[in-house]
């Protein structure tokens, strides 16, 4: 027997390791009640003002109860479809471009490019979109605030598409061009089939990381109390109805803003959700 | 299954090749002599075909590539172009006078850079406990089953939630909690301050700094975690003496990158630090006042700004986050990359 | 029964459904190196870290049995006390690379939250140093990093490392497997040197190597223990076909 062991030493020693046991658990606990209180809280008061009507109908002027968000779903939807239709393609042709080229030097490049786009503050990326679309048009539109949503969503696409080509199989695409098959076919008709699942994950990510987004359309989208479906015209979103409701002084437009975080906290949440499954599942497949 | 799905497109293409007839072995089998010149010249046209798809294709990439490059040029340029008249205006004044005055066109960032660091050093303090014990918990004692699964779930879903929704969930739970506590310690009950924005930014960033410190604390090598237990070491003497040690440097490059993303936070901010660019005199009013960070200035006064040099200067601040949350960018990639490689 | 040192009683140790140790019992002598030996997955090594509970890292590992050490019975004892007198050098040299050598040798001490004279400290770093052969090699190094040694110097460093805690029994793992032939020579004349201040259990696939250092040798396959005997007994005349098969080189 050593002579440092003594019981009360150990039983110290013993204490101190459950102590900090049961205090990590603590805190670990402690970090998950703001979520839990955010999903009741949004939960409590937005289920009330959520009916049909609520997504069928626009706001109403201040005093008259009711109304809806009609304008912000049309808003977003359209925000989210410019920003992936100008993300998508360069997304997807430049992972592939970084996959089929790692070790050149324009990738290295390419890759810190899209590194710093990553870490670009979302209200600077609102600025720029600013410089490049709203100040020579004059005016605010949903295109600039599209073009925002597609530089933040940009980064995510590419390394997604770029890390689910590196997954593949080298065999695969060996197998390809050993018959024959062209480069580019082996590429178009053989690695992104077989990746697809990743890249869609990918683009959902993205499109969840930008639907809740509210800075870069601050003074590009602005907000629009119409239905409005041009692209050159000031549009509504979800996040910037509901900051725009939420910092109001009034009590309707509050519950306004609740419901319409009930419904985009549920269309995040799902996407998620939906990713998570889709991902798993494809991790067991390589 | 994929996999197999895959082998199935192979040689679906290899049979639209011997159908088609123009891939090179699989007709040769399949075709008869006569046809042979024949079938060659098809090979060889289409190989012509090919090479020219080829450089479209390869060209298309490039393209695309190069794009991504000039977006970020771009940015950088316009950023830089467009702070111009405010550079020349303001020279190096912005960066230490403390009063922001568009009226009378002063324009000093000082209030803002110190509410952005204010409520980003807050956040990381308020954060860090947190973010730490859920990453020790799930690579260190919950590793399977039903809780850590939740755990992971529900900080991923945190880290979902967008900005503006914990900044209206703020303004009805944690402004009225800070302004009791300026009312028990006699303050103005302002409730929107900087104190309130950190609260709300802590727990923002507690899933990014846990998602790093969670990569990096399972990278410790098993080997040296059992010599420690074989010396009869307790779990807490060897997460204390060891484990934490070993991925220190991990574990700060997740504390800069959750420095970056908060000083570039900008909704729940704006909503919760009460958009005040005037500098208290105390450290506790400090605290406690409404104040204003350089994204949640940007956020309130851009599209009210008028005059050139206003906006320029608003634009400026702009360019001054971007550099700011790219220099802590790059200093915590680079620990992570170089704790990694050890 | 004085000397014997660690007796184990009808030892089963399972992965999950799956037997890795059956039935095994044994008597260990003081002051003599016991080598285990067999096929790589016979058990030999869940053995071993059955007797410091070091298995209880290893998901769903259960062992049944009695340990009993100096007279006295483990099982009910916490991991902690067990490991502290059953100390363990590990197949891959693994000193903390956080630590300089000095705090290596005393890191059980520092772990343990130990609080003593720097000079009793500093007297036992000299102690277990000279004890594992490395201190005229690293006196003058004590405080720099021990990454900076060679694989053989580190493995001496980790059997330093274990000495410091004073243990009863020293289990090695392999523990020469990723050095090189003169590294390991080292380590084996040290091994012998250390019998006189420690019983050792040596676990080992090689058997120049076990009839260099050992003095009783143990035999095991498919998690039985075939034989137990002296080192001579079992390399010149062993009584089970198996273990002859596996000196001789047929299995394994």
């Amino acid at each position: 027997m050593n002579n440092f062991d003594t019981d009360k030493h150990f039983k110290f020693r013993k204490l101190k390791n459950k102590v900090f046991k049961y205090f990590l658990y603590f805190l670990s606990s402690l970090s998950i009640i703001p979520l839990i209180l955010i999903i009741v809280h949004i939960f409590k008061n937005g289920i009330s003002a959520i009916n049909i009507n609520f997504f069928t109908s626009l706001p109403k002027p201040v005093g008259e109860s009711g109304g809806g968000i009609l304008n912000a779903i049309v808003g977003t939807s359209m925000l989210v479809m410019i920003a992936s239709v100008m993300a998508i393609p360069v997304g997807i042709s430049t992972g592939v471009y970084l996959n089929e080229h790692r070790k050149n030097r324009l990738s290295y490049y390419i890759q810190l490019s899209a590194e710093v786009l990553q870490s670009i503050p979302s209200i600077v990326i609102g600025i720029v979109a600013w410089i490049w679309i709203v100040l020579p048009m004059g005016h605010f539109s949903a295109l600039s605030g599209g073009i925002a949503l597609g530089i933040m969503m940009l980064p995510t696409i590419i390394k997604s598409t770029e890390e689910t080509l590196k997954l593949i199989p080298h065999s695969l695409k060996e197998a390809s061009l050993a018959l024959g098959v062209p480069y580019y076919k082996t590429i178009l008709k053989v690695l992104l089939p077989a990746s697809l699942s990743g890249i869609i994950t990918g683009i959902l990510i993205g499109i969840a990381r930008i639907a809740g987004e509210t800075a870069p359309l601050l003074f590009t989208a602005f907000g629009n109390p119409f239905l409005n479906f041009s692209i050159n015209k000031p549009v509504a979103s979800l996040p910037l109805l509901i900051f725009n409701y939420a910092t109001s002084p009034y009590d309707d437009w509050h519950k306004i803003a609740w419901g319409a975080s009930l419904v985009l906290i549920t269309f995040i949440f799902t996407l998620n959700i939906f990713t998570r499954l889709f991902t798993k599942k494809y991790k067991v497949k390589f | 299954m994929i996999l197999n799905s895959k082998k199935i497109d192979v040689k679906t293409i290899m049979q639209e090749r011997i159908t088609s007839g123009n891939g090179g072995i699989a007709d040769m089998q399949t075709e008869n002599i006569k046809k042979r010149s024949n079938s060659f010249d098809t090979v060889a046209s289409s190989r012509k075909n090919n090479m020219g798809a080829e450089k479209a294709f390869n060209a298309v990439l490039l393209i695309m590539g190069i794009i991504v490059i000039l977006i970020l040029a771009g940015i950088l340029v316009s950023l830089f172009v467009e702070s111009l008249p405010a550079i020349k205006y303001n020279g190096f004044g912005f960066l230490i006078n403390n009063v922001w005055d568009p009226v009378t066109d002063r324009y000093g960032a000082v209030p803002f850079l110190l509410g952005t660091l204010l409520t980003s050093f807050l956040a990381l303090v308020i954060s860090i406990p947190f973010s730490l014990a859920v990453s020790i918990v799930l690579a260190e004692y919950l590793k399977e089953g039903w809780i850590p699964a939740i755990l992971k779930s529900a900080t991923d879903l945190l880290a979902g939630v967008p900005s503006v929704i914990y900044g209206f969930w703020g303004l009805f739970l944690i402004t009225p909690i800070v302004r009791k506590i300026e009312m028990s310690l006699n303050l103005p009950p302002y409730g929107v301050s900087i104190l309130a924005a950190s609260i709300i930014l802590a727990i923002m960033i507690i899933p990014y700094s846990a998602s790093i410190a969670r990569e990096v604390i399972p990278l410790v090598p098993v080997d040296i975690k059992e010599a420690s237990y074989s010396l009869g070491a307790t779990k807490y003497e060897t997460i204390k003496t060891i484990i934490l040690k070993y991925s220190m440097s991990g574990i700060l490059a997740g504390i800069v990158l959750s420095l970056g993303r908060a000083i570039g936070e900008t909704m729940a901010v704006t909503m919760l630090i009460g958009n005040s660019n005037i500098l208290p005199k105390n450290f506790l009013s400090l605290i406690f006042n409404p104040g204003n960070t350089m994204a949640s200035v940007i956020a309130n006064e851009f599209t009210e700004a008028t005059g050139n040099i206003y906006l320029s200067s608003l634009v400026e601040i702009g360019l001054l986050l971007f550099i700011v949350s790219f220099i802590l960018n790059v200093i915590g990639k680079y620990i992570i990359r170089k704790f990694v490689i050890e | 029964m004085d000397n014997i040192v660690l007796q184990v009683k009808n030892l089963n140790v399972y992965y999950g459904s799956k037997k890795v140790v059956s039935n095994l019992n044994i008597e260990i002598f003081r002051n003599y190196i016991t080598a285990v030996m067999g096929p790589s997955g016979c058990g030999k090594t869940t053995f071993i870290r059955t007797l410091n509970r070091m298995h209880e890292f290893t998901p769903n590992a259960k062992a049944e049995g009695s340990i009993i050490l100096n007279g006295q019975v483990l099982d009910k004892m916490d991991p902690i006390l067990v490991r502290r007198r059953i100390g363990m050098v590990f197949q891959k040299p693994n000193p903390f690379p956080t630590m300089n050598i000095h705090d290596n040798v005393i890191a059980g001490y520092i772990l343990n939250g130990i609080r003593m004279k720097k000079s009793d400290l500093n007297a036992i770093v000299e102690d277990c140093l000279t004890k594992a052969g490395l201190w005229e090699e690293v006196k003058d190094d004590l405080y720099k990093k021990g990454t900076f040694l060679s694989g053989g110097q580190q493995q001496r460093l980790c059997i330093a490392r274990a000495l410091a805690m004073q243990p009863d029994i020293l289990l090695l793992d392999e523990p020469t497997s990723a050095l090189d032939p003169i590294a390991t020579a080292h380590i084996e004349e040290l091994i012998v040197e250390l019998k006189k201040d420690v019983t050792i259990l040596l676990v080992t696939h090689n058997i120049a190597q076990a009839g260099r250092v050992s003095d009783y040798v143990t035999f095991m396959y498919l998690g039985e223990l075939i034989e137990y005997g002296t080192a001579e007994q079992m390399f010149t005349a062993p009584e089970n076909e198996k273990t002859n098969k596996f000196l001789t080189g047929a299995i394994g």
